[in-house]
């Protein structure tokens, strides 16, 4: 089928305006959007940028704005963006472009590494493994999943207006190890996402939930942070 | 405008071999990582059903029977010393990773838990044994994040989106030696140069040769084109493996732990294959073989589908809560992708070009050699890029995680040790000249070759000429086609003109490896006489230990062709046998 995309086309080199451009390729319904990107790229025009890697969903790099959302383009198919009318791709919104749908990551970065998102413990390391049961394993698997994509930190209508909250990404990151029975950091955590521009900041819109590709109750990963706040001690 | 830094260790690529090898060298001596992407984006975590180590957490096993599946899976091209270490390590680096924080899934006891893994047995072949450490089906996952997390913690200096083009050496009376690198940095097009003691190349493979592949679009070989350049040697590079079940015309990868959790291949009359070919393990024997068979039920007219040209992973007899707790990503890409619900319908597969078994011929530890026997001052490699060779023929299922975790661990320390003990050597003059005059060639040029059309021609020999079944006829079309393609390469032109984010720039760059790499891959098989492991001549359909019991090492020679020297494989504890399972 003959399927119309339309892009948000930004280069500083050439010019300080971002600009829409239209492209005709042919896909598959069942082509990823990814696929229809790379048709323009190599079939019509090379200077079209944009980051990807595994193309399958596990990477994280090619989180866009596509028909209004946060997607992954190569978890994205034609079929299930409307292909009948032209579909939309933008960078994802909160952080500097850099040229058509390449962002800046590192203020993304900078949230995640700022919440201790490893494991913190004291006293002798253990000869064998640490002991977990499969229940508290099972406790944080969902917030594991997170492949920092940043699809759920750039749909925060928060993050969009206030470049200091640490948005729902790193909030997944610290959850991850605030509810793992071996971590002995959690005071720390809580501590650093207590901050003004931390947790209280969510204003729980479910835009973070329905925009992570892998699934993750991110909303609800943010109540719980906040809940632990709330009962710590 | 060139920018100079120096480091004792730069380490090149950060998947797990080079964060690994950083959580080493970084808490030792002043280090650097450079990627040409983000380290989180990295195709070790893609990686799914786990990595093996003879804990014995479930039932009994020892480091030696692993030490025996890797050198029998490897049809024993393995060499038995590597593979010793690898397996006696695996222990500790399972350990090492679980205190990192990895969320391993538990056995009711709260251990880590182990599951069967293709080629993995108990006591040299009995049956299959329990040996996979694995978080689900998220293994590679959780490691790339938890030595992410942990790079974090120890505040590893890392250079995202630097390209590495050049390796920069020095002629001494002893033979080369490394000074450093030259990259290229995407967001800004400037050239960096990195002055270090020791380079650890942990650059991956270079699955993207092939069309059909689990490889990610940037795994195109970066690494061992630049060594090759070089003029150094690449070793083994006919081996590569095809994973039994990629998603049928998609190449994306299903696990075996599908298998090992019980799932079964069949063909289009319903019948369990695997049987015929490996009555003991059947379903999990190695990818080569399995592979092979899927390959053959096709040729013999016994595949599935509208063109019958795949065959099917049936996970419909398995418990919807297993297949949700244990394999659920890959049940998701069924879904996503095919539109396939794995709980009731069997999933169309067929192999995908997945691992390079060879790359860059290391010792344990980690040293690049120049020949049989020479380690390059400074070099290290680590991971798929490298060769030690614990994989030799076909690498088994898990063992490539294994192998990132010990052999990255063991070439940040080696490499540590070795800058810690000189002193830095100067650049040669203009160190960078060579890369930027690559870089301005190929951004300024105005051939009329699109670097679209010659990959995918490329991609389109390689997968029918030099895949699962290859002979000498398949293979000399392939490098007949190869040599046309390089012809066209230097004709080829991009589009964007621009410093800022050029990877039409960058493609073009990546397809001049993978054309150097394929042509390696095809030569190193042509001469390959036999069949071994993942390396299948049908005009040669058998092992020849007489002729064949050695590594390829292939050199490109001044002129640009290719010269193949051989080097004999390590034999401690195990006879070669014939390999049944």
């Amino acid at each position: 089928m003959d399927v119309t995309i339309k892009i948000l086309r930004y280069n500083p080199e050439v010019s300080e305006d971002a600009t829409w451009e239209s492209y005709q390729v042919t896909a598959e319904p069942t082509d990823r959007v990814l696929d229809a990107l790379h048709k323009v790229k190599w079939d019509l025009d090379g200077s079209l940028t944009f980051r990807r890697s595994c193309a399958h969903g596990v990477c994280g790099s090619d989180a866009m704005r596509i028909n209004g959302k946060n997607r992954l383009a190569c978890k994205t198919l034609i079929k299930d963006v409307n292909p009948s009318k032209p579909i939309t791709v933008e960078p994802i919104k909160g952080l500097p472009v850099l040229k058509d749908l390449v962002v800046d990551m590192e203020p993304f970065f900078d949230a995640y590494r700022s919440v201790m998102p490893f494991l913190v413990t004291t006293g002798n390391e253990p000869t064998r493994e640490r002991l977990q049961s499969q229940a508290d394993r099972d406790r944080f698997d969902d917030t594991t999943k997170c492949i920092l994509c940043a699809a759920c930190t750039t749909s925060c209508p928060v993050y969009w207006t206030d470049g200091q909250y640490f948005g729902p990404q790193a909030i997944v990151g610290a959850h991850r190890f605030i509810f793992d029975s071996r971590d002995e950091g959690t005071d720390q955590r809580l501590e650093i996402l207590n901050d003004k521009e931390g947790v209280w900041r969510c204003r729980t819109t479910f835009n973070c939930t329905e925009a992570c590709p892998r699934g993750i109750e991110v909303t609800k990963a943010i109540q719980e942070v906040k809940r632990a706040l709330i009962f710590r001690r | 405008m060139v920018q100079t830094h120096k480091y004792d260790v730069v380490i090149v690529g950060a998947g797990g071999a080079g964060m690994r090898a950083a959580l080493e060298s970084g808490q030792r001596t002043r280090t650097a990582v450079l990627t040409k992407l983000y380290p989180t984006r990295s195709h070790t975590g893609a990686a799914q059903g786990g990595m093996c180590a003879a804990l014995a957490n479930v039932e009994e096993d020892n480091w030696e029977w692993h030490t025996f599946d890797t050198v029998k899976g490897g049809d024993y091209l393995v060499d038995q010393d590597a593979a010793e270490v690898m397996a006696k390590e695996a222990i500790d680096a399972v350990l090492d990773l679980e205190k990192m924080g990895l969320p391993f899934n538990r056995t009711e006891e709260g251990r880590i838990d182990q599951r069967r893994f293709g080629g993995h047995t108990r006591n040299h072949g009995e049956a299959a044994v329990r040996r996979s450490c694995f978080a689900a089906d998220r293994t590679g996952h959780m490691i790339l994040q938890t030595l992410y997390q942990q790079c974090i913690k120890h505040g590893v200096e890392f250079y995202n989106e630097f390209y590495v083009l050049d390796l920069l050496t020095k002629e001494t009376v002893g033979g080369v030696k490394v000074t450093g690198v030259v990259a290229y940095e995407l967001a800004t097009g400037e050239i960096h140069v990195f002055n270090a003691k020791s380079v650890i190349f942990a650059t991956g493979g270079f699955g993207k040769v092939f069309r059909t592949t689990s490889n990610a679009h940037t795994l195109t070989g970066d690494g061992m084109g630049i060594v090759w350049r070089k003029g150094l040697p690449l070793e083994d590079m006919e081996f590569f493996q095809f994973h039994p079940t990629g998603l049928a015309g998609l190449g994306v990868l299903l696990s075996e732990a599908a298998r090992g959790e019980g799932g079964i291949l069949r063909n289009s009359e319903n019948e369990r294959f695997m049987e015929r070919y490996a009555p003991t393990i059947k379903d999990l024997a190695p990818r080569d073989m399995v592979a092979r068979a899927m390959a053959n039920e096709v040729r013999e007219g016994r595949g599935a589908g509208p063109d019958k040209a795949y065959v099917y992973l049936d996970l419909t007899h398995l418990p919807k809560e297993q297949i949700d707790a244990k394999l659920p990503d890959i049940t998701e890409f069924a879904r996503t992708y095919l539109g396939v619900e794995p709980y009731t319908e069997m999933i169309p597969v067929f192999p995908t070009a997945h691992y390079a078994m060879g790359g860059v011929p290391t010792n344990i530890k980690g040293e690049a050699l120049a020949d049989n026997h020479t380690v390059i001052p400074g070099l290290y490699a680590a991971g798929e890029v490298a060769c030690v060779s614990v994989h030799g023929a076909n690498r088994l299922g898990t063992n490539s995680l294994l192998d990132i975790n010990v052999f990255g661990r063991r070439a940040g320390l080696y490499a540590a040790e070795y800058a810690m003990g000189i002193e830095y050597d100067e650049l040669p003059e203009d160190p960078e000249a060579q890369v930027v005059a690559m870089i301005e060639q190929m951004r300024d040029a105005g051939g009329s070759e699109r670097v679209a059309a010659i990959r995918q021609e490329l991609q389109a020999t390689m997968d029918i000429n030099a895949q699962v079944y290859r002979d000498e006829g398949s293979l000399k079309q392939a490098l007949s086609d190869i040599e046309g393609l390089k012809a066209r390469y230097v004709n080829v032109s991009v589009q964007d003109k621009g410093k800022r984010f050029n990877t039409d720039l960058l493609e073009a760059i990546e397809l001049g490896f993978l054309l150097d790499l394929a042509e390696v891959l095809v030569v190193s098989a042509l001469a390959r006489n036999e069949s071994r492991g993942g390396h299948y001549r049908e005009d040669y359909p058998h092992r020849d230990d007489v002729n064949f019991m050695r590594h390829t090492m292939a050199y490109r020679q001044e002129d640009g062709s290719i010269r193949l020297d051989y080097k004999p494989v390590v034999e401690t504890r195990y006879k070669p046998m014939e390999r049944k399972y």
